[in-house]
């Protein structure tokens, strides 16, 4: 007999979809557009909006079958979905039961879009235009679509082996995140880092990039729950509520250390506050959330500003220093905080006596990010063996807007 | 007293800035500005229209010194702002009939440094 379908579902996801796809472009696109440099705006956002329509197309030929397709040795999809063929409008009730197989399908795209933009952060003012595009598109293949289908997928082995993870901590934020900092290390530095401050040259895009972040996470989140229920409610609470704890925390630890608290301070802490309670959402209820958001806001900064500091590779955007350790410490904290009575599906953390499911959340996400970071590196060095991953020194002084893109952001006169 | 101008190039403003600050010339103007010299400007494509000799981005220094800072000054320019190819810019020397510090009403050289 075919699931039903209900409307009220496929409303919510549908917006849900939309809300995803914005996180993407406009707002990790003026995020990292606003913290780079005049001369590499375009080409940073680029990365972005080109993200958006390579994997738009990846994930219907083969991405979306190898992530979710019918289960090969617990590992990945097999291609059988290839084009598409036999996901329709009938429900897939092994993912949502409610929404049409397609809905699920577009819903998941989004997430496969916005993973590999986190990481460009990391190797921004410097890599080469078809360098990334290469790169990306390979990372999304080989890292993204296997680590979803272990976690997400029908049949994946660390699903069955009882590994939660809500929206994406480790599937989207671990993953794309230690990636970004194999990423630094493997490009190495921009020219002038450190030593000379390299200033973001728009601090107004990095705010609006943040916010519009902050927005299209509630459909990231919510989204989730694959259902407009009770889940999804929670899930959006405890979102905006780590969100605002993680900014608090990164602002007030900056009027502490510093003597000011900064707007760029208050938006990277929402950002890593929302990267943290991705894995957790849906899980936690809001007073654990706070708990989540203060520890984003306190460990995240430690990554950006002292051990980057301190060994001084130039994650240039901070995508690991955000994303990655946000999303491995999300994975974490849901092993701590979880409660099935938040959500009968999920699992009982630590704090609720089930000591074992802490250990199941630290093997999974260990496991992800010693594979991605392993692919990853590969994927670099072929991709750099026949491409190239740099520009040329006078081309990275000149930026990458002119000389990958042939355009300038903004004149000078009329 | 002299004013020095200088066109540089807008990513040599760094070395510029702390070979001037090595020989003690600390007063400056910066300024954004457009030109160009024998490069001919250089060609942008928008929506597949080629925009020709558009003007190059270039940095202005403004700096006025005493006679005695006048060589360490230049000097100091010229080693840090060069790198060898076309477009690394010019600097002119005019003679500065007067400079006035508003705060305090002096005048001359005393007023520039």
């Amino acid at each position: 007999m075919m699931q039903a379908v209900n409307y009220t579902d496929v409303v919510f996801i549908l917006l849900a979809t939309a809300l995803v796809m914005l996180m993407t472009t406009p707002g990790l696109a003026f995020f990292y557009g606003g913290l780079v440099r005049r001369k590499n705006v375009l080409s940073t956002m680029m990365q972005s909006f080109v993200m958006l329509c390579l994997v738009s197309l990846q994930w219907i030929f083969g991405g979306y079958s190898l992530a979710f397709g019918p289960d090969v040795g617990h590992f990945v999809g097999n291609l059988s979905w290839f084009g598409l063929h036999g996901v329709g409008m009938a429900p897939n009730p092994d993912y949502a039961a409610t929404i049409p197989h397609q809905l699920f399908m577009v819903y998941q795209m989004m997430f496969a879009v916005i993973t590999p933009a986190l990481i460009t952060g990391a190797f921004a003012e410097r890599m080469k235009f078809s360098s990334c595009v290469v790169f990306c598109l390979l990372w999304t293949t080989l890292v993204y679509d296997p680590v979803c289908h272990w976690v997400w997928g029908s049949g994946g082995w660390l699903k069955e082996r009882g590994v939660l993870d809500f929206a994406g901590g480790i599937v989207v934020h671990a993953t794309s995140g230690i990636s970004a900092l194999v990423c630094a290390l493997v490009l190495g530095r921009r020219k002038g880092y450190p030593g000379h401050g390299i200033p973001p040259h728009n601090m107004t895009y990095a705010l609006l990039g943040a916010s519009l972040l902050w927005f299209g996470w509630f459909g990231f989140n919510a989204g989730s729950a694959l259902a407009a229920n009770e889940v999804a409610v929670s899930a959006f609470i405890v979102t905006n509520t780590a969100a605002a704890a993680a900014a608090l925390v990164w602002m007030a630890i900056e009027w502490r250390v510093i003597g000011k608290p900064t707007a760029l301070g208050g938006a990277t802490g929402a950002v890593a506050g929302l990267a943290t309670i991705t894995p957790a959402a849906g899980f936690v209820a809001p007073l654990f959330a706070v708990v989540i958001g203060v520890l984003a806001g306190g460990c995240c900064y430690m990554a950006v500003v002292l051990v980057k500091q301190r060994f001084e590779y130039d994650d240039s955007l901070d995508a690991f220093g955000v994303h990655g350790i946000g999303g491995i410490l999300g994975v974490i904290a849901t092993g701590l905080f979880a409660q099935k009575a938040i959500n009968p599906a999920g699992n009982n953390g630590l704090f609720f006596s089930n000591p074992s499911f802490l250990n199941t959340q630290l093997f999974g996400v260990f496991v992800a990010i010693a594979y991605a970071a392993l692919l990853s590196f590969v994927i670099l060095k072929a991709v750099d063996a026949v491409l190239g991953l740099r520009v040329k020194d006078e081309e990275e002084v000149m930026g990458l807007d002119h000389t990958q893109h042939q355009e300038s952001a903004y004149t000078l006169i009329d | 007293m002299k004013l020095v101008i200088a066109i540089i190039q807008s990513h040599k403003l760094d070395e510029v800035m702390k070979a001037l600050d090595d020989k003690q010339v600390y007063l400056k103007t910066v300024t954004n500005v457009l030109g160009c010299g024998r490069q001919k400007g250089d060609t942008e494509v928008y929506r597949g229209v080629k925009e020709a000799g558009n003007l190059l981005k270039k940095v202005r220094l403004e700096i006025a010194v005493n006679d005695n800072y006048l060589e360490s000054t230049i000097q100091a320019i010229m080693n840090s702002a060069r790198t060898g190819k076309i477009g690394d810019g010019k600097i002119f020397v005019v003679d500065l009939s007067q400079c006035y510090r508003i705060r305090t009403g002096e005048m001359g050289p005393v007023a520039i440094g």
